[in-house]
């Protein structure tokens, strides 16, 4: 028998019912109306306020940690330090996990935990963080990656050797790894080319910008178990993760993922989940530890800056001949940029022969780096989807036309060796050159408009899942992944379509770690492919057991059983009365199926952004006006959801493009850390954001579903600086775009011209 | 960190005297959309908070004679639903209505927003520009100042201890008369300005000015009342010639940090543009009264 991943029964001429609607999310109900449970809503008898004392120097030896006076406050149940989490060496990977949840040998970054304690109120736990007393030996500190490489810089860490550079061996540095990759002959690439432009790039790191800050309950029960509940993306990985710092066996740790308010990547990794299990060990009680805004900011996942210098050649006729790339991504004070990513991906949609992509990780004294949506490639893909528009100018083409022109098509084998399957790049930049946003006219002195294209894989994995039927013949699902981009309805929807059932006889949960067997993160736009395939393959399973049944039950070959709209009946005509679901429940006893998986087959998604905007030349302000996403879905399981990232994707980009950055005091703190200064764009900043879903599919999937919560924000920042570029005529390289900034290019520009 | 103590007097006297007998730390509360962050995020730890929404008097808006009493307890939203009061004041109500969200609003007054002391406080250019006065009672008796004289440096005001503002009160407006406030920033909303411009103006009937006041917010410890900027404008038909000095006057009297909300240079540069853009709204709306 050929399993799902074989033979996933794709059929482009299949009659969905449900499947590419727009049914509202049944978790939708409760979260508007705060009945959802988010990280911060579970409480348990007995249980504790957990507060984190964080450092507030940048970089500094921590000599000693004095938590006498703390513990010795009344209400104060446990106090956690350094001391209190297993001794495992630096330079693994454990031991950076370790070091960034808990400062060990030196605190790396302004906000870098020290230490923990657990009290019977919020009060007394913030009274007893002041009690602690740690001697500090401040360390010079380097906040920007490219001033981390010089030679002469401050050293993060000792142990750290930068693989991948020929006699650097030997040397401390702040250089994780080079990474080279390379195809065809750049040179001769070159060589070809009519025009050639090259040019430098820098993006500022950004956070993801959840709205739910971290939050966790952690219960060490008297059992010996470790109970937690938190917001996370990753509960697998994280209960991994837990295990070998804890020195826990895995089988002791369950993790329940609770509703999430947002993550974006974000919580793909732990942060205060660890200090809360270490401080309810001690205390006997359970823990909660909620973090604020500030600590969000200043201790968890920023997105890596980047300093990218990119080289495009072209032909007169508009043929790419070569590209090159050179790009440092900082990553904080430890590894986990998914630089390789950029160097992959940003070149990937066109044809290209010829192409190199060389990418350093450097580390510095700032809070280690996490995923955000298609980690690492927009901040690389702005400089090259800027440096195709500059080729458009400059050979007179229409810049659509030139992406056009050279798009990767089926069986294009890409610079990290994979051949492309069916795919729709060429689909969706017709769709964009035709769309009447792109043919409509922009004018005004100061309105510009740009477009941008983009690529992300789509990812797949270990995944697993259940699906029961129960007495009343109802379906619930129980999902390995977390849900943060509202799969759940999607899962039902195609349990729904697979079954022949009414969506309303379809629910879902998320699974613990108990549960199901394990299922790789919530990331990558994986879930609504993978765990849909799971999904399906249950159901299948299910209607082949009820087929059985009804065989059975009728003395027939299965064969001479139809499944149909959640009844099965006789091929023939005439005989016994159809069997419902309910009926074959009852028959043969509850219907349990489940499918574990390493699931492959995913495909590749691309998109293409156009917008239009105005830039105000005295204040070097900028108004969005129009902006629309055409992207290719595969198929869009809910068509709202799909529309929603669509949107969403486009609306963090502006955030990255115009205004978000981390701004640094010569003290190596960090100033912004709030939204207030932290500059989001807030609902009036953006228009109302058309999506165009463009539906080619992916024939690996049961629907033909490819995934789309990366690519939506992939060509976002290029496509504002090439509409910036048309409004005022001069490029910004360098984000974010903010006011000032502009300001500044307006008044070069202008002084230069005159 | 002691204990708080929460107090919501019914009169001004009883205020004045739970704040001026206080031994610790003490605030008044109006809306709380500073006081509480401030406590939230641990900027203040104050040991007793009076809440002064439950005085009468305070919550009420009088017209006495064409001039406005605007109460300190009187929340934006209040304010802003004041139909009399936005067509005498656009532009103060312009400065209102960029103060947070309208949830902000709905608790926020404008004498938080004054006494917070914030040099980017987005009602305070346009409370200048017009000229309001405040009230105040205290230990002492009740004394009147002008808005300006509140602020003494980012957080710091004159009050002494024990007082509070009670009211604004606004002169009675002239015929032709027109304000307007702008601000720069780099979001459309829930962002703190880098620059704020308000600006007030009389004409005669054959369109000169004949007074005018320009204040500048976010572009020095506190709220700017720009002379010079006024004389750009006072004896003119306000055109371009005379908008041009006004926008020079301005950049002039800035003394801007430079700090993360904006630089220093950017700041001065805009805050001429801001001027120039809201005495030209100033006018249009003085043409029009
Ligand atoms: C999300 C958000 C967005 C915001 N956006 C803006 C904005 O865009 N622009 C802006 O200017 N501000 C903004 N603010 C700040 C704040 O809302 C305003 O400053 C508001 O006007 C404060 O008024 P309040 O009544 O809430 O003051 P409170 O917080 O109650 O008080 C502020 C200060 O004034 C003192 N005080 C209050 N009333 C009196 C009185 N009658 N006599 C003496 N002292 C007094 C208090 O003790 C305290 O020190 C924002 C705040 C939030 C939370």
């Amino acid at each position: 028998m050929t399993n799902i991943l074989e033979e996933s029964g794709f059929d482009p001429n299949r009659k969905l019912r449900i499947v590419g609607t727009s049914p509202v999310k049944p978790d939708g109900r409760d979260k508007v109306t705060g009945r959802a449970k988010f990280g911060a809503d579970l409480a348990l008898p007995g249980m504790l306020v957990g507060k984190v004392l964080r450092s507030p120097h940048p970089h500094a030896i921590i000599k000693f940690i004095d938590t006498s006076r703390a513990q010795a406050l009344p209400g104060v149940m446990a106090v956690v330090t350094r001391d209190d989490f297993p001794e495992i060496p630096p330079g693994t990977g454990e031991g950076d996990l370790t070091r960034n949840v808990m400062a060990r040998e030196k605190a790396l970054y302004d906000g870098h935990a020290v230490a923990a304690v657990a009290a019977t109120s919020e009060s007394i736990a913030k009274q007893a963080l002041k009690l602690i007393r740690v001697d500090y030996e401040k360390l010079p500190h380097v906040i920007d990656a490219v001033e981390a490489m010089a030679p002469g810089a401050p050293i993060l860490h000792e142990h750290l050797r930068a693989e991948g550079i020929k006699g650097a061996e030997d040397k401390p540095t702040n250089v994780v790894e080079r990474q080279e990759f390379r195809m065809g002959d750049v040179e001769a690439g070159f060589r070809e080319a009519d025009v050639v432009i090259e040019r430098e790039f820098r993006t500022c790191p950004i956070h993801q910008g959840y709205i739910e800050p971290q939050a966790c309950v952690a219960n060490w029960t008297k059992a010996g178990r470790v109970e937690l509940w938190c917001c996370t993306q990753a509960h697998f990985g994280m209960r991994d993760n837990l295990a070998s710092i804890l020195d826990i066996p895995k089988e002791e740790i369950c993790i329940t993922g609770a509703e999430i308010g947002g993550a974006f990547g974000g919580k793909t990794i732990m942060y205060a989940e660890p200090l809360a299990i270490q401080l309810s060990r001690k205390a006997k009680r359970p823990v909660r530890i909620v973090l604020n805004r500030n600590e969000v900011f200043r201790a968890t996942g920023p997105v890596s800056g980047t300093h990218s210098r990119i080289k495009m050649g072209v032909t007169r006729s508009g043929r790419f001949t070569a590209a090159e790339a050179e790009m440092v991504y900082q990553c904080g004070a430890f590894t986990g940029s998914m630089y390789y990513n950029g160097a992959q991906t940003m070149f990937t949609r066109y044809d290209l022969k010829n192409a190199k992509a060389v990418a350093y990780e450097v580390v510095s004294n700032r809070p280690k780096v996490n995923a955000f949506r298609a980690p690492g490639v927009p901040p690389v893909v702005f400089g090259v989807e800027s440096v195709v528009d500059e080729l458009a100018k400059a050979i007179g083409m229409d810049p659509l036309e030139l992406r056009l022109k050279n798009a990767a098509t089926e069986g294009y084998t890409t610079i990290y060796g994979e051949t492309f399957g069916p795919i729709g790049f060429v689909e969706t930049l017709e769709a964009a050159m035709k769309h009447e946003h792109y043919r409509a006219p922009h004018s005004g002195p100061n309105c510009g408009r740009g477009v941008a294209a983009g690529f992300w894989w789509n990812r797949a994995g270990d995944t697993s899942g259940k699906l029961r039927i129960t007495a009343d013949g109802s379906v619930n699902l129980l999902l390995g992944t977390i849900d943060i981009g509202g799969s759940r309805v999607s899962m039902c929807m195609m349990a729904a379509e697979e079954l022949g059932i009414p969506l309303e006889r379809v629910s879902a949960v998320i699974a613990n770690t108990d549960q199901v067997s394990y299922n790789r993160l919530t990331a990558g736009s994986r879930v609504t492919f993978s765990s849909g395939i799971i999904v399906v393959d249950c159901a299948r399973q299910a209607i082949a057991e009820l087929r059985r049944r009804a065989a059975a039950a009728w003395n027939v070959s299965e064969q001479e059983v139809v499944y149909e709209d959640g009844t099965c009946r006789l091929a023939r005509a005439g005989g016994a009365a159809p069997l419902s679901m309910a009926e074959l429940v009852k028959r043969g006893g509850p219907i349990s199926c489940s499918s574990t998986l390493a699931v492959t087959g995913a495909g590749p998604g691309f998109g293409v952004h156009i917008v239009d905007l105005e830039v105000d030349r005295e204040t070097g302000g900028v108004k969005i006006l129009r902006y629309t996403v055409v992207e290719d879905a595969g198929k869009a399981i809910n068509r709202h959801q799909v529309e929603g990232q669509y949107q969403s994707g486009a609306a963090q980009g502006v955030g990255w493009a115009l205004n978000e950055e981390y701004i640094y005091g010569e003290d190596g703190r960090l100033q912004n850390p709030s939204f207030l200064d932290y500059r989001m764009p807030v609902a009036s900043d953006l228009p109302m954001i058309e999506a165009v879903i463009i539906e080619v599919p992916n024939p690996k999937h049961p629907y033909g579903l490819r995934g789309v919560g990366e690519v939506p924000v992939v060509p976002t920042l290029a496509a504002i600086a090439n509409a910036i570029t048309s409004a005022i005529g001069v490029r910004p390289y360098e984000l974010p775009m903010s006011p000032p900034r502009l300001l500044k290019l307006i008044e070069t520009a202008g002084t230069s011209k005159s | 960190m002691g204990e708080l103590r929460y107090e919501a007097p019914d009169t001004i006297e009883a205020a004045v005297k739970l704040l001026a007998r206080a031994n610790g730390a003490a605030r008044v509360l109006a809306g709380g959309t500073d006081v509480i962050v401030q406590m939230e995020t641990d900027l203040i730890e104050p040991e007793l908070l009076v809440d002064i929404k439950k005085i009468p008097q305070l919550r009420e808006i009088t017209a006495e004679r064409g001039a406005y009493r605007v109460g300190a307890a009187v929340s934006c939203m209040e304010l802003i639903e004041h139909e009399g009061f936005c067509r005498a004041w656009p532009g103060v109500i312009d400065g209102v209505k960029l103060i947070g969200s309208i949830q902000v609003k709905g608790r926020a007054t404008m004498a938080g927003n004054l006494c917070n002391a914030s040099p980017a406080a987005d009602s305070v250019p346009a409370l200048i520009a017009a000229g309001a006065q405040v009230t105040i009672a205290g230990p002492n008796g009740v004394r009147q100042a002008p808005v300006e004289a509140i602020p003494v440096s980012p957080g710091k005001t004159s009050l002494a201890k024990g007082e509070i503002v009670t009211s604004f009160l606004f002169p009675a407006r002239p015929p032709r008369s027109g304000d307007a406030y702008l601000r720069f920033t780099p979001r459309t909303e829930m962002d703190i300005a880098v620059v704020g411009a308000g600006v007030n103006l009389t004409l005669d009937a054959g369109g000169t000015c004949t007074s005018a006041r320009v204040a500048l917010g976010a572009v020095a410890p506190t709220v700017l009342l720009v002379k010079e900027a006024a004389e750009a404008l006072i004896g003119t038909r306000v055109g371009e010639a005379a908008l041009d000095k006004l926008a020079k006057a301005a950049s002039a009297a800035c003394r801007p940090i430079d700090d993360k909300r904006g630089t220093k240079e950017y700041r001065i540069k805009v805050a001429g543009v801001l001027a120039g853009r809201a005495a030209r709204q100033a006018l249009e709306r003085a043409r029009q009264s």
